[in-house]
């Protein structure tokens, strides 16, 4: 399987991602965001990190970028991309997801583990996996998740909510949302769904080491359901 | 402008001082060169009253690549690895202005960091603030903590540890001390010596703008009560264009294309292009046309005396500016030949075809003043003689809940919960543990680091303070398992003009180097902030310490939480109950005079080498250092941390209850061993001529001290979090 993880300029989660697409088997090429075509692959990730320094809205300068013409024509062909974090804001900015993320609703930057239930199983990303929940990693300043009423309904209809954040066994409550989301939202698909935008970081969760292990079982499920 | 006697004072020179320059020069200088070299020969750049007594510091050790003098120190970690790194001060600025003082002190550091080729992999901060009830504390905490992360969040780079404090000796002069860590390869560390003959001097990054202006003369100053009119000093930080500076100097130095190079920090463009030309002993031509500027009309005084972040100073191989252009391009960022370097070690500026600046080098660095200030020696001061009776009325575990929740003890979640600690994917031990710990990308080793300070110590006896904060530092660093390598440390003391202070600092140097010296924990790196002072009000001597530890194999690194119920637990090192300038003593009592507890370095040494060999045959389960609020406070961290309970035994020696439990003797640490093993443990300590008491064993929940004192580990963890949530929310 071969992955593309597009470096933006403030990006600071594309090594972090490329080095959790390898692990789990992808091959992987860093694509510069000025390059008009991507290379052949099977996923395109859009990385955390502050691009353009998100002194703009956040993502909205790079959702403007060279390479997002030939995303957009890879997405339009049912190829899957992912977004997180600052990438899921870019995805919104760029028009692929609905929805946009404000500020955190306490006014803070917030970097902790949290958990997420997974709403859909009937899509590429979580197909066959057996948890209900992940314990993921959040750190960000805008992924308050907000959308007209309209919208919301859209979204609900066709099942495009991904994960809410959720307690350990799957609770979805005000108390367990970090940062204001609307429904507890903590990432969504498109009506397709073969574009996902997340805030939560799975590649921060690949060893149990580190923050956690939840993310391996997230890449080597997305590997499985790409073959 | 003439320049006269006035202007020069005017410029924080003082009028010895300015009869020196042009008895060197030969003439009076003109504007431009007095702003150069008031620059150079503020305390802040000249490091003129520290200088004398920084000499004595041991700087050297078999580890050490590169002690003082350069942007940072760097030390061996094997297999062609090397740290990089340094800790800063950006107390002046961040007081005025809290957010940007502390965003540029955290993008300063990270730069010297990356000057020298590593890839910073690591934050810590030390930040001291005033009494909480002080009006001004919150603003400034809260300033200060999203600067902070503002920066290192945006540039990438983890927190991953920390220290805060509350003193009213800070009320007036808050502290802000910012470390990083980088990596690099040994053969690929770059230096500032530039070296050759007409070779282009080139200018990167942001453009030149008219903030900073005199920022290191500001930060060489006591405060008054116009403070608050020298916010244009401070500079503003742009953390994006740090991130696209540090991509595009890293591919740049893949090459072979640098000499030499500088980041323009204090001083800006004056002291970068003056210490690349004097540690090559060379001179430097800038035309200061060619120089990026961000306004318009900017005269040659303001763009050498800019402090515009992110800008950095190279000098190129002859023939590589193309290449060099190419990637600066790349990465949006500006890219100036503004220069070259010549034979006759001057610096010669010059703008609109004329020149505005003539100096030879060694005027401003070797000439620099130095001054052997006159100061006053610390008395040791008197054991008092505490009441015991007084503590009949305490209940213990009312005191240590109130020890739980005291500001300087408590949890700082809410501080670096908002600081990115786990982006890079490496960091093993979050904020919270004894070091922050992260990976070696890609290999089995890790790194540990702690910032330690002890502002009480060192104000009741500064040679005692001294030596203790180097030990607090070897003991963060064992505890998580780390052989401690070098440290860097941040001077932070009131006005050098002052003889108790100069006494503070001449003895806390002292302290440091006899502690560092005998632990074989060389000073590689560091920075004096002196001026931290409101009129005559100082603060306490604040020097920080930053320790770097190495481990081998990092699946053996350990923490501080309690493991399994059953387990042992030890306290290692003499508990004989010191209570004088004990967080006891202070908060509960409310005694504040009394000596410090005593470093015995001997017993430091071998503690702490006895508990790694533990640690190396997998004996220890959890391990925590004793400091401040003695034993039960260590113990109760440990029981939060891993959400256990303990049960102590009663000490087998007669020793006042609340001696043994809050005294703050030094040396100490609590290790959790399996049962199993306590035989073998006992046999190594024993070995080792190591003390050492059975504390207790740890249980599922509650912490029990004795049959009338116990308490749930909820309640504890209410007591440890509460605080600073609340503190922040009102």
């Amino acid at each position: 399987m071969n992955s593309s993880v597009i470096t933006f300029p403030g990006s600071n989660c594309d090594r972090d991602m490329a080095v959790a697409l390898r692990k789990f088997g992808f091959k992987n090429k860093m694509v510069w965001h000025d390059d008009l075509e991507l290379p052949k692959c099977d996923l395109v990730v859009l990385p955390g990190g502050f691009s353009y320094g998100d002194y703009l809205r956040c993502g909205s300068m790079a959702s403007k970028s060279r390479i997002m013409k030939s995303i957009l024509n890879f997405a339009k062909g049912g190829g899957k991309v992912m977004g997180i974090c600052n990438g899921f804001q870019i995805l919104v900015e760029a028009g692929l997801l609905p929805g946009v993320l404000l500020r955190n609703k306490y006014l803070e930057f917030i970097c902790k583990n949290i958990f997420v239930k997974i709403n859909d199983k009937d899509n590429p990303y979580f197909k066959d996996i057996k948890n209900d929940t992940f314990e993921f990693h959040i750190a960000h300043n805008e992924g308050n998740y907000f959308c007209s009423k309209d919208q919301i309904k859209e979204i609900e209809d066709n099942n495009q909510i991904a994960l809410f954040y959720s307690d350990k066994s799957g609770i979805v409550s005000e108390d367990y949302n970090p940062n204001g989301s609307i429904k507890n939202i903590a990432g969504i698909f498109n009506k397709e769904k073969n574009i996902l935008g997340m805030m939560p970081h799975p590649e921060r969760m690949i060893d149990p080491v580190l923050s956690g292990d939840d993310g391996s079982i997230f890449f080597k499920n997305l590997i499985n359901n790409l073959k | 402008m003439t320049v006269n006697e006035k202007i020069a004072v005017d410029h924080g020179l003082k009028k010895d001082e300015y009869k020196k320059i042009c008895d060197l020069l030969k003439r009076v200088p003109n504007y431009t060169e007095l702003g150069i070299f008031s620059a150079m020969w503020n305390e802040h750049c000249s490091y003129k009253s520290s200088r004398l007594h920084l000499k004595n510091l041991p700087t050297k050790g078999k580890n050490v690549i590169q002690g003082p003098g350069e942007n940072a120190g760097v030390i061996d970690i094997g297999d062609n690895d090397a740290i990089v790194f340094k800790i800063e001060s950006h107390n002046h600025p961040s007081f005025i202005e809290p957010y940007q003082g502390a965003a540029t002190g955290v993008g300063g550091i990270m730069r010297d960091i990356f000057t020298m080729g590593a890839r910073p992999i690591a934050n810590l901060n030390s930040i001291h603030f005033g009494s909480p009830q002080n009006k001004k504390t919150k603003n400034l905490l809260r300033g200060v903590v999203r600067g902070i992360g503002g920066y290192g969040n945006c540039m990438g780079v983890p927190t991953i540890a920390g220290q805060t404090s509350f003193d009213e000796s800070y009320n007036g002069n808050i502290l802000v001390n910012a470390m990083t860590l980088g990596l690099v390869k040994k053969d690929k560390i770059f230096y500032s010596k530039a070296a050759g003959l007409g070779k282009p001097v080139i200018y990167v990054g942001s453009k030149t703008g008219r903030d900073g202006i005199h920022g290191a003369s500001m930060a060489s100053a006591s405060f008054d009560d116009k403070i608050e009119e020298k916010k244009p000093t401070v500079q503003v930080g742009d953390p994006f264009t740090e991130k696209l500076l540090l991509e595009a100097c890293l591919e740049l130095m893949a090459g072979d294309s640098i000499i030499a190079i500088q980041d323009m920090g204090a001083a800006g463009l004056t002291s970068s292009s003056i210490e690349m030309a004097s540690k090559g002993k060379l001179g430097i031509e800038i035309n200061l046309n060619m120089v990026p500027c961000r306004e318009t009309k900017m005269t040659p005084y303001e763009i050498m005396l800019s402090e515009s972040q992110e800008r950095m100073l190279i000098v190129l191989e002859n023939g590589k500016e193309d290449l060099a252009k190419k990637i600066f391009d790349k990465w949006n960022l500006d890219f100036a030949v503004i220069g070259k370097t010549t034979k006759n070690k001057k610096i010669e500026l010059y703008f609109d075809e004329k020149k505005v600046a003539d100096i030879p080098v060694n005027i401003l660095v070797e000439n620099s003043p130095m001054y052997n200030r006159k100061w006053k020696k610390a008395k040791l001061p008197k054991k008092i003689k505490i009441e015991k009776e007084q503590f009949k009325t305490l209940k213990v575990i009312n005191v240590l809940n109130k020890i739980l929740s005291n500001p300087n003890v408590c949890s700082k979640e809410w501080i670096w919960q908002q600081y990115d600690h786990t982006v890079m994917g490496d960091t093993i031990q979050k904020p919270g543990g004894d070091s922050g710990v992260v990976r070696i990308h890609g290999t089995d080793k890790a790194v540990a680091a702690s910032v330690d300070s002890s502002a009480v110590y060192c104000w009741a006896h500064p040679l005692s303070g001294g030596k203790q904060i180097v030990c607090e530092s070897w003991r963060n660093l064992i505890s998580v398992g780390a052989k401690p390598i070098a440290i860097t440390n941040c001077l932070n003391f009131g006005s050098p003009e002052i003889e108790e202070n100069m006494g503070e600092f001449i003895e806390c140097v002292q302290g440091l180097g006899e502690a560092s010296s005998y632990l074989d924990f060389p000073v590689v790196s560091g920075n004096v902030s002196f001026y931290n002072q409101t009129k005559d009000i100082g603060i306490k001597p604040t020097p920080v310490i930053g320790g770097i530890g190495l481990i081998l194999k990092y699946e053996n690194m350990v923490t501080m939480s309690l493991k399994k119920t059953d387990n042992i637990l030890l306290v290692i090192g003499k508990t004989e109950g010191h209570l004088d300038q004990s967080l006891f003593s202070r908060d509960i009592l409310n005694e504040k005079n009394g000596p410090p507890p005593e470093i015995n370095l001997f017993n430091e040494k071998n503690n702490g080498e006895t508990i790694l060999k533990l640690i190396e045959k997998k004996f220890v389960k959890a391990a925590h250092d004793v400091s401040l609020g003695g034993i039960i406070t260590a113990l109760s961290k440990m029981c939060i941390k891993g959400k256990k309970g303990a049960i102590l035994n009663k000490p087998n020696y007669l020793i006042n209850k609340f001696e043994y439990l809050f005294g703050e003797d030094q040396g100490r640490y609590i290790i959790e061993i399996d049962k199993d093993n306590l035989q073998n443990v006992i046999k190594i300590l024993s070995e080792n001529s190591v003390h050492f008491d059975e504390l207790g064993t740890v249980s599922d929940k509650d912490l029990i001290i004795d049959d009338k004192s116990k308490v749930s580990i909820d309640d504890l963890i209410k007591s440890h979090t509460i605080w600073l949530t609340n503190y922040m929310s009102k």
